[in-house]
């Protein structure tokens, strides 16, 4: 394909975790995403180029990447920003296991989110009164500082203790517990205590704060996940959960 | 890690902190006073204050740092927990005995 446009070298993961990268060549337009440039490989070069992505707008959180070492959501991510020498590596997000080429896979990410009890609990029936939740409340403020996580794995990725401890629940999930925890609907916060507290839960946090620094929507999961070890202590101390 | 070890750590580092400051201005003041290790010793011989101080130190201290290696080694290392611990077990037994024995010799006379 003939092209005016200046061509960007492109590394393209290919292959399993074992596999290697590729190089590539794609024309660079203005306002160009790392996504665009994966699909343009995709569409021009090789269709069995495997990678996940669905609303191109920063919404759903399928399409994080590895871009030149750092995890990012490749839909919102301008090759103006990150290409160095007109050269971009792209590779899978780090603590998944890789499906193939630039696909993780998301399971044992999202079966610690069920383990960290990520599942709103009601506490009330369709026939209840709705329960009146003050925005300026306490508890409120810290959902809504944390509420907005679009499970793009990013944090988890990124996160140390999760590529040193195998049993880690993880940012993402602890955030949404910490989410929970302050829900005054919910009716599992002992239960979800208890599972943040056990083994691998909040207490292992080393506050490096990655998640924070790679969070794409800018929450801060290491201050939720300092909120869930005080609520932990605080239960511990009132003998609701045991050690 | 359980609750029950991260609240004594950080109990531990909380004592620690004032501790320390008070170590360090000790080993500050001892240095630009000049003074000899037989001035240091006669001071602390008998005083049951350098003695209650020090001793505490030394139990704190190898709490804190127990704690710390046994997650370091169930984190690091391919040991299983329960081995970690007993590890991390006699590294704090180590450094009481260590810890008292230096602490006798500065105040017992």
């Amino acid at each position: 394909m003939l092209s005016t446009e200046p061509l960007l070298k492109v590394s393209l993961w290919r292959g399993g975790r074992d596999g290697g990268f590729q190089a590539y060549q794609v024309p660079q337009y203005e306002n160009q995403t790392v996504l665009d440039v994966v699909t343009w490989v995709q569409r021009h070069i090789d269709p069995a180029l495997s990678y996940r992505f669905a609303c191109r707008v920063g919404m759903c959180g399928s399409c994080a990447m590895t871009v030149n070492g750092r995890p990012r959501w490749t839909c919102r991510t301008h090759i103006s920003a990150v290409a160095k020498d007109g050269a971009v590596e792209i590779a899978p997000l780090e603590n998944f296991p890789v499906i193939k080429d630039l696909a993780v896979d998301m399971q044992p990410f999202f079966e610690k989110w069920q383990a960290a009890k990520g599942v709103f609990a009601p506490s009330k029936t369709r026939r209840d009164e709705m329960v009146a939740l003050r925005p300026g409340s306490v508890g409120r403020i810290a959902v809504d500082q944390a509420i907005g996580c679009i499970n793009c794995g990013v944090c988890y990725a990124a996160c140390d203790t999760v590529r040193w401890n195998k049993d880690y629940l993880g940012p993402a999930q602890l955030n949404r517990a910490w989410t929970l925890v302050n829900d005054v609907r919910d009716a599992e916060n002992t239960e979800r205590l208890r599972a943040v507290a056990s083994k691998g839960g909040c207490l292992s946090c080393h506050s490096h704060q990655s998640c924070q620094e790679y969070c794409p929507i800018g929450l801060n999961p290491t201050a939720s996940i300092a909120g869930l070890k005080r609520r932990t202590v605080q239960a511990f101390f009132k003998g609701t959960i045991s050690a | 890690m359980s609750i029950r070890l991260y609240i004594w750590q950080r109990v531990t580092a909380a004592l620690l902190v004032p501790m320390i400051c008070v170590h360090v201005a000790v080993i500050f003041y001892a240095m630009r006073r000049g003074l000899t290790a037989a001035d240091i010793l006669s001071r602390t011989h008998g005083s049951v204050a350098w003695a209650l101080f020090y001793g505490t130190f030394v139990v704190i201290a190898a709490v804190h740092g127990s704690i710390g290696i046994r997650n370091v080694l169930a984190e690091w290392s391919p040991l299983t927990d329960r081995a970690a611990g007993i590890t991390a077990a006699i590294f704090g037994t180590t450094l009481v005995v260590f810890g008292f024995r230096a602490v006798a010799a500065v105040v017992l006379v």
